[in-house]
């Protein structure tokens, strides 16, 4: 990755309001292709608003946003097929399995769905043996991992997570922990917001926490540890971190 | 890569009848209230001949409509559940397909409901309910209420208490397709000349047409914030 290089979000003095209540005020930042970034904040701080900003599904008040090159809301749709979102919501269907959620995801991004390619990303995930269940009778981490496979189906460049640990016990965290370290190894940009410290220490590569709609703090991760990161936290917020 | 109207209207229409032949969440609910509801009608309007006559064809269009309401509300709300709206907000495909495939799926629900009503409904008014002027009026009617009740519905499941909201918005927007479904069927089960009631077929059939549009192009507005 080179700096001249133009990066896959570019973001320049964004606002945005719901009513009279201001969510962000005047955010910029760019992200380079293939950075790891977490956006830490309070619950209301904005980072949920800014990753639907992102996607398009909600639209700024004011300011610039360009994903891929692509400025945003005007070219939308042209972004989607390059944007993966992972949320604390599955984002799936509960009565279809999980290869059949896969197979629909799959025609509507265009793709033929094809057996093979959809079991191996099933298996890549670790639900190849569970892909023939509906998904109603998944386990919290088991949607978690099968809400990643769809998000990575169209093989997105970016792929957006909103609290993806929320619900998840140890055993489950640790593993999409390593699945976040394999999706990012494979070459995809992820933004993450979450309220796990430790995953953000472990996995990000830098680190943008948000307060009050604007940017406090922006700087790569060297190797923070938890208890140092809410440390920065608190320095930037002046309030403690809430985890 | 963006896809096509056509096929992604196919593939949401396609899920939604897996999820319906899985679950059996929608039909099964419908069903059992239309049921409960014409029989309930049956042993409650004891009539003569001739009124009953009269009377039947605003019984099978409450019946039709209020099975429409609980149809159009689940089917919404599994979208909204889990969040899987979103995940076809974010899908590279044309809003209006999202509303096509929805209502297509709602549509050949409340129709198959529809269709069981006409001979339940023979047996139990002893009136002849199936006729092929009957059947057009059904798949007519149905259309329209369909049209405003999945667009309406889709902005109903984003509010609190949105199932309870549904009727209350509906049955405005789709009074003048019920009343012109009312009084063609009447038409038709009385006997009546069929100068009296065919004026209402294209009205019914304007009406769908202009619904389906202004829905179709209203609806990227509702579900986007």
């Amino acid at each position: 990755m080179t700096t001249t290089e133009r990066p896959i979000i570019d973001i320049e003095n964004l606002t945005k309001t719901y009513g009279f209540l201001p969510v962000l005020r005047g955010v910029s930042f760019q992200v380079q292709r293939g950075e790891f970034v977490a956006l830490l904040g309070a619950n209301g701080s904005g980072k949920s608003t800014l990753l639907k900003l992102l996607c398009g599904l909600t639209q700024p008040t004011n300011g610039k946003i360009a994903v891929g090159g692509w400025q945003m809301p005007q070219e939308a749709r042209a972004v989607r097929s390059q944007i993966g979102l992972v949320s604390h919501k599955s984002l799936i269907y509960p009565t279809l399995t999980g290869y059949e959620n896969l197979a629909f995801f799959a025609r509507l991004y265009g793709i033929t769905p094809n057996a093979n390619a959809l079991n191996a990303l099933l298996e890549s995930v670790g639900l190849r043996k569970a892909g023939t269940r509906p998904a109603r009778t998944y386990s919290r981490g088991m949607m978690q991992r099968l809400s990643i496979a769809r998000a990575l189906l169209p093989n997105p460049h970016l792929l957006l997570l909103d609290e993806p640990y929320t619900g998840l016990d140890q055993e489950a965290s640790h593993a999409l922990d390593a699945l976040l370290q394999d999706t990012h190894g494979a070459g995809h940009t992820l933004i993450m917001t979450s309220h796990d410290l430790a995953s953000v220490a472990r996995l990000a590569k830098r680190i943008i926490i948000i307060n009050k709609g604007k940017v406090a703090h922006d700087a790569p991760n060297e190797g923070l540890s938890p208890l140092a990161l809410a440390e920065l936290y608190a320095h930037a917020t002046g309030e403690r971190f809430n985890g | 890569m963006n896809t096509g109207f056509w096929a992604s209207t196919r593939a949401i229409l396609q899920k939604d009848f897996q999820a319906e032949f899985r679950g059996r969440e929608l039909i099964s609910v419908m069903l059992v209230f239309a049921l409960m509801s014409v029989l309930v009608f049956s042993f409650a309007l004891e009539l003569d001949r001739l009124a009953r006559r009269e009377a039947v064809a605003g019984v099978l269009w409450v019946t039709v409509v209020f099975a429409s309401v609980l149809g159009l509300n689940r089917s919404m709300n599994q979208e909204r559940d889990s969040g899987a709206m979103d995940a076809l907000l974010l899908a590279p495909i044309p809003r209006s397909a999202i509303f096509a495939g929805k209502f297509l799926a709602n549509y050949a629900f409340t129709l198959f409901v529809g269709a069981l009503l006409l001979p339940v409904m023979t047996v139990l008014y002893n009136v002849t309910m199936i006729t092929p002027y009957s059947v057009i009026v059904l798949l007519l009617g149905v259309w329209g209420i369909c049209t405003v009740g999945t667009l309406l519905s889709a902005m109903t499941s984003q509010a609190r208490g949105g199932e309870a909201l549904l009727p209350i918005v509906l049955l405005p927007v789709a009074l003048p397709v019920i009343m012109a479904s009312v009084r063609a069927t009447t038409g038709i089960l009385t006997g009546a000349p069929i100068a009296d009631w065919e004026g209402w077929l294209p009205i019914m059939a304007g009406i769908a047409l202009f619904y389906s549009v202004v829905c179709a192009f209203a609806f990227a507005f509702v579900v986007e914030e």
